[in-house]
């Protein structure tokens, strides 16, 4: 919550004729989340330096943001770096007490507003996801020498490394009003919060002082896209109080639509992009990604079933229900998945609400929990399970076994979890590691295949083993299939 | 003719179809004979669907809400009356059909007026503007039905003519099937197929008396307690002496001394014995030829005995069903040809299997009724308990045994069978050494509709406990991605409240406000337990080393590995303070906290609070710097800069907070248990135990593993006795002074019941420093200070005391051994009232 600013050019007082802040006086400027003071430390001919000093009320902070009172705030909205670090907070500050300054008005020193000013920046404590390289990525393509030193999280436990925080310092020969513009927009983007804990008229501010310097940034794309990514979220979702009752991080329960670590892994919803980059690393002749394949293979053993009304296992955020709906065969499609947050975003990505009135009556989201029976799944000629088995810790397989094979019982069910030995051929994959970081498990196709058969001869149905994605001599196929059908005699290889 | 009254029999639960032409006065006879909820007139219906009671075209809508109100009350199982013309068959279909879907009976009440005295009512109604002839159309409709009624369905016609309907009464008849009112207790016998030598030596040991005729038959048994035998069916075929079993049974019920409802074997042996054209076979070849040598009397009682069954008995107040292939809940206590063909043969699903038998839907994995359902018709190796459902068919005939459940003490009684009498189409004793049927895991089915949705929660302790929707939604992603499995998920803890807020200058809690809650409730004693600043963990503990570990969520707090050595060490612990024998169990269920608070809490520690204390260190020194210097040119700053110093300060005394709750630890090395609650043992709640018991018992872990486990201190506190307050005061100052979070105070007696229900069940009184790490490092400024006192703590009291009630209750079922869903809907909806928003502070 403190920047100072300095300027060497003689006489440098100058510089509050172009702040419009007298040196000689502490000032006060009330800002929503609290009161910005501004005071010279030091004014002389040679070097005259401005602090703006937000004293944040962290009580009020909370209330602000909620706008609506405190109920359902986490506690991280209580107890965290907002009133220490520089972040969006202070730029807010920086914006309203140096409005002028920054469109470059200055009554009484008009000449020296387009002169570039030799001038030093510092912020003891700036918020800054990606460290250091981070604050040198921003700042040296806009002309800075930039010092930048990584604040350690706790000296009494070295082990710990450092934190995200560091000590900032610019010097340069720039305009005063660029600096400041440029102060303003980084702060925000780079502390890449979750929470702005600002409105977002504010946000809109920062994004127009970028105008005119921001289109040159050879960055420019991640600093729009830390913008946008981040809208403020004023209502918390349950789970993540959840999260909060085990002093776990907000997300750590709400994972459902996170891309997977690497490669052809990943939940139902996991971006095809994420496949096609991993695959790009294995093959870049390859005309399909792995997801598509997947799909591909999945639609295939569907059609050759004959299933008309097909359950969606697992859909995540929908990756395979569009595929699905495209094709008129199969006249009902119902998406399940265990996060109502994942079928929220199902839903949107398929337009439901939008969707012509015949197209929404063959589709359906439902939550339900896959290691539960549920009757609504009953009666149905497929099931597709795509990616699932795989999050389910081995001591509740049998629960989904029989929710899934015994209660639904369709006719058909097709399985796909990826195959572990191909892991060796995803370069970006630590060894050992697994594709998703929520996987539980990862199957060898002996593993994959010893389980098909127990659960076909278990339930009732016969299994073919197929595999999914170019087949390495060696490790066979990125990822794997099961294709069940009840009462089918034999098991088939 | 005569003047008196007429009684109409009406079956207690049925649909009483009226039918009369208009103007037959139907309407005034269901004013006069039913309660007005209980009927459901057309004409109103067109009222409701088209503001006009006599709108003809919106009879179709009309007669679409009818039956829609319809079905919703016989669903519910209440009496309903149609109070409409229907003089139509197609009309009275498709109320037989509404009947039918709902298993209960439909009865016809038909008014039989003069054509005369229609048109004359009629005409005195000026909103009613009948056409010419349509009442004598309706007439000739009436007319036409009339002798045809029975076949249509109804099982019961009354026909009332111009005479009988002043006359009429209606006579309300239970259902055959409802003995609520019989109370046992009872001896409920398996299928015996014709094993006559087995019952009798086991109703011998169930105590009864044989009595014999004079051929040396037995014809009757006699319990010297008044205790009666309920029979599940298939008494005959298969066996060696069918007859005599039929004998002794008959003999029995016509006594009074057993209860006995049909078989699938009884239900083929009366067609059969009447001629009827069935398959021979499964045994019943052996019945006719056994039957044979009796006399024709005999056979001719033996058929009117089982065709006058009844499908099946609701007893005991509703407590206690006895079906042949069991019951689900919507069939219970009605009738219907369905609840008799489910009754007789089960939940079948139309295909075979590879013996040639029908496939049986397994209906008992998701019965969910109150009634305890006793059954046999399919043999089991031994009888198991699902859901509140048993299983009595122990295969006698083919040489497993003959079983009885003693009821209510549900007591297991059995002989076994003398010989292999018949050789089973599908073996139904498993062959040596193999596992029992995969896929059979019956008790453990849990179904999405055993949590999801609006649920309400019966509890002992706090009555009826609602849990919202969302919250439900939330808790079910959680409970399937990262809890540890159901079966071995018994508890979560509740949420604690703190004590009111104090008026003390520089605090917000204090021992003070705890002790007065307490006293307000009336609890003359309290303890004050030492809390430990770790992390909240529930621990099952088998005698055999195994066990989990489980945060406040369900998660398992290590791998697989590491849970396994934790639960092996408390798991010896316990076996070395004698524990596991002297609770008579063989695994303990444990509340704890689990320490450090890093183990489990790491990333949290680094991402947000010590990455506060980091941003404070670098930020203010700067800060106090830059304004001494302004300072220094003789700028006012000083207020500022005096606050700046006092924040430095607050962020050192944070950073030293979170510092003592955080050290290192290598596999068990540096990890350590402070259990503080016994929660259940098997069969067995302590909730009733004081915490003085239940710290005793962990002061002996703590002794037998110094280095795992650690004692909780703990300080008596008896709250008539101000000295004893002082003491505890000071020491809650002397603690939280050396950095402790802070004492818990809890009703000495443990569950204890305030003056208004349920005290709670412990309120925390934290520290001035650890408060902190919650409400922030300045949050002692005194301006923040004055605002935070503000806090209302009503919603999280409320919330405190129904998890509270859940949690109890679930360790309440799983004592008394109550299905898997039972419990599992008590830990579920602990866990979705914990994502209630409730200020994260308190």
């Amino acid at each position: 919550m403190l920047v100072t600013l300095t300027t060497t050019r003689p006489p440098a007082t100058d510089l509050g004729f172009l702040l419009h802040k007298n040196p000689a006086r502490a000032q006060q400027v009330e800002v929503s989340t609290g009161t910005a003071h501004v005071f010279y430390p030091e004014a002389t001919d040679q070097r005259c330096t401005v602090a703006l000093l937000l004293e944040v009320d962290p009580v009020g902070l909370v209330r602000t943001a909620r706008a609506g009172g405190t109920e359902g705030a986490a506690l991280a909205q209580y107890v965290n770096d907002r009133p220490y670090a520089a972040s969006s907070l202070l730029a807010v500050a920086l914006g309203k007490a140096f409005a002028s300054a920054r469109r470059g008005v200055s009554r009484e020193r008009p000449e020296l507003v387009d002169v570039a000013l030799p001038l030093e920046v510092h912020v003891p404590a700036l918020s800054c996801r990606g460290g250091a390289e981070m604050a040198h990525r921003f700042f040296a393509p806009l002309g800075w020498r930039v010092e930048a030193t990584a604040v350690p999280l706790d000296e009494a436990v070295p082990g710990w490394g450092d934190s995200r925080y560091v000590d900032l310092r610019l010097t340069g020969d720039l305009r005063l009003a660029d600096a400041l513009n440029q102060l303003y927009v980084a702060l925000p983007v780079l502390d890449d919060a979750k929470h702005h804990w600002i409105g977002a008229d504010e946000v809109e501010k920062l994004l127009r002082a970028g105008s005119g310097w921001l289109a040159a940034h050879p960055d420019r794309e991640l600093i729009t896209r830390r913008y946008l990514k981040h809208r403020a979220t004023l209502t918390r979702r349950a789970i993540e109080r959840l999260a909060e009752v085990d002093d776990a991080e907000p997300d750590a329960l709400d994972d459902a639509t996170a891309p997977p670590v690497t490669a052809a892994g990943g939940p139902g919803g996991a971006d095809v992009d994420a496949d096609a980059a991993a695959d790009a690393d294995v093959d870049a002749d390859r005309p399909l990604p792995l997801a598509l394949q997947r799909h591909g293979a999945v639609l295939a053993a569907l059609r050759s079933a004959g299933a008309q009304r097909v359950v969606d296992l697992g859909c995540g955020a929908g990756a395979l229900l569009p595929a699905l709906l495209a094709e008129p065969t199969f006249t009902e499609v119902l998406g399940v998945d265990v996060s109502a947050r994942a079928l929220e975003v199902a839903a949107r990505r398929l337009r439901l609400d939008r969707m012509p009135e015949r197209q929404r009556a063959r589709v359906r989201l439902l939550q339900s929990g896959l290691t539960y029976t549920d009757a609504r799944l009953r009666g149905y000629d497929a099931a597709v399970l795509v990616e699932v088995v795989e999050h389910l810790d081995p001591d509740r397989l049998p629960a989904l076994e029989h929710a899934v094979f015994g209660a639904a019982a369709p006719a058909t069910v097709v399985v796909t979890t990826p195959n572990v030995e191909f892991n060796v051929r995803y370069t970006d994959l630590p060894a050992g590691a697994f594709r998703h970081r929520d996987h539980r498990f990862e199957w060898t196709r002996a593993e994959f295949s010893g389980w098909a058969t127990a659960v076909g001869e278990r339930y009732g149905y016969a299994v073919r083993l197929l595999g999914v994605g170019t087949e390495d001599p060696e490790v066979g196929s990125p990822s794997q299939l099961a294709v069940f059908t009840r009462g089918a005699g034999e098991v088939a290889g | 003719m005569t003047d008196g009254p007429r009684t109409l029999v009406v079956p207690d639960l049925s649909l009483v179809v009226l039918i009369g032409v208009s103007g037959s006065g139907k309407s005034t006879f269901a004013r006069r004979h039913f309660a007005s909820t209980q009927v459901l007139s057309s004409d109103a219906c067109r009222g409701l669907v088209a503001d006009d009671e006599n709108d003809q075209s919106a009879t179709p809508e009309a007669f679409a809400l009818l039956h829609h109100i319809a079905g919703i009350r016989l669903r519910a199982g209440r009496l309903t009356v149609v109070d409409a013309t229907n003089v139509k068959a197609e009309d009275r279909a498709s109320l037989v059909r509404l009947a039918r879907e709902h298993d209960v009976l439909p009865v016809a009440i038909v008014l039989d007026v003069p054509e005369a005295e229609c048109l004359a009512r009629n005409a005195a109604r000026p909103d009613r503007d009948l056409a010419p002839g349509v009442v004598r159309r309706q007439r000739a409709d009436l007319r036409r039905g009339l002798r045809g009624l029975s076949r249509e369905g109804f099982r019961k016609v009354h026909v009332l003519g111009p005479d009988d309907v002043e006359r009429a009464v209606i006579g309300y008849e239970k259902q055959y099937n409802d003995r609520r009112e019989d109370t046992g207790p009872f001896d409920v016998v398996g299928d015996v197929h014709g094993c006559r030598a087995e019952l009798e030596e086991l109703l011998g040991e169930l105590g009864y008396e044989l009595h014999r005729d004079e051929r040396g038959r037995a014809v009757d048994a006699v319990h010297p307690a008044g205790r009666r035998a309920v029979f599940v069916g298939d008494l005959v075929d298969r066996g060696p002496d069918s007859p005599g079993v039929l004998r002794l049974v008959m003999g029995m019920v016509a006594a009074g001394h057993a209860l006995c409802v049909p078989g699938n074997h009884e239900n083929k042996l009366v067609r059969a014995l009447r001629g009827r054209d069935v398959q021979v076979t499964h045994g019943l070849e052996r019945t006719l030829t056994q039957l044979e040598e009796e006399h024709q009397d005999f056979r001719r009682e033996v058929e009117e005995f089982c065709a006058g069954l009844v499908s099946h008995y609701v007893l005991d107040g509703g407590a206690l069903v006895v079906a042949h292939a069991g019951l689900t809940e919507r069939l219970q206590g009605r009738s219907s040809a369905r609840v008799r063909s489910f009754a007789l043969y089960g939940d079948t699903t139309g295909e075979t299997d590879e013996f040639g038998l029908p496939v049986r839907y397994p209906w008992a994995q998701e019965y969910r009724g109150r009634a305890m359902v006793l059954y046999g018709h399919t043999p089991v190796p031994t009888p198991e308990w699902v859901n509140n459902t048993l299983c009595l068919d122990t295969g006698c005939v083919f040489g497993g045994r003959l079983t009885a459940l003693r009821y209510p003490e549900r007591e297991l009684v059995g002989v076994p069978a003398r010989q292999t009498y018949y050789d089973p189409a599908r073996p139904f004793l498993p062959a040596e050494g193999t596992a029992p049927p995969a896929g059979a895991r019956p008790d453990g089915v849990l179904d999405v509709d055993d949590v999801l949705g609006k649920r309400v929660v019966e509890t002992r302790l706090a009555g009826r406990v609602t849990v919202r929707e969302e919250n439900a939604a939330a808790a079910l992603e959680v409970m399937s991605r990262f809890a540890v499995a159901p079966e071995q998920l018994l508890y979560l803890p509740p949420t604690m409240s703190p004590s009111a807020t104090s008026s003390r200058p520089g605090l917000l809690e204090h021992p003070t406000e705890a002790f007065a809650h307490y006293r307000g409730e009336g609890v003359a004693e309290v303890v004050c337990q030492e809390k430990h600043m770790g992390s909240r963990a529930v621990a099952l503990v088998r005698r055999d080393g195994s066990g989990v570990l489980h945060t406040r969520t369900g998660r398992s707090f290590f791998g697989g590995d590491l849970t396994a050595a934790f639960t092996a060490r408390l798991s010896a612990a316990a076996e070395r303070s004698g524990l596991f024998d002297e609770l008579g169990t063989d695994w303990l269920l444990l509340d704890a906290e689990l320490l450090p608070w890093s183990a489990k809490a790491g990333d949290l520690v680094r991402s947000q609070y010590a990455a506060v204390g980091a941003a404070a260190r670098a930020a203010l020194p700067a800060a106090v710097a830059a304004l001494e210097a302004a300072a220094g040119r003789g700028l006012e700053v000083g207020d500022l800069l005096d606050r700046q110093r006092r924040r430095a300060g607050d962020a050192a005394a944070f950073t030293e907070v979170y510092r003592r709750y955080c050290w290192p630890t290598d596999g068990l090395a540096g990890v350590s248990c402070a259990p503080f609650q016994l929660l259940a043992t098997a069969g067995t709640t302590y909730a009733d135990r004081p915490h003085a018991w239940h710290l005793s018992l962990a002061d002996r872990l703590a002794g037998a593993d110094p280095e795992l486990v650690r004692a909780t201190r703990s300080l008596a506190v008896d709250l008539g006795d101000p000295a004893g307050e002082a003491a505890a005061t000071a020491w809650w100052e002397e603690l939280t002074a050396a950095g402790g979070e802070g004492v818990v105070v809890k009703p000495a007696a443990n569950l204890t019941r305030g003056r208004r229900g349920y005290a709670q069940p412990g309120l925390k009184v934290r520290g001035r420093e650890y408060l902190r790490l919650v409400y922030g490092p300045d949050y002692t400024e005194p301006r923040h200070l004055d605002r935070l006192r503000e806090r209302s703590l009503g919603r999280k009291r409320g919330l405190a005391l129904r998890e509270y009630a859940l949690g109890q209750e679930g360790l309440e079922r799983l004592a008394r051994g109550e299905p898997l869903w039972r419990v599992h809907e008590c830990v579920f909806a602990v866990l979705a009232l914990e994502s209630e928003p409730v200020d994260p502070r308190l």
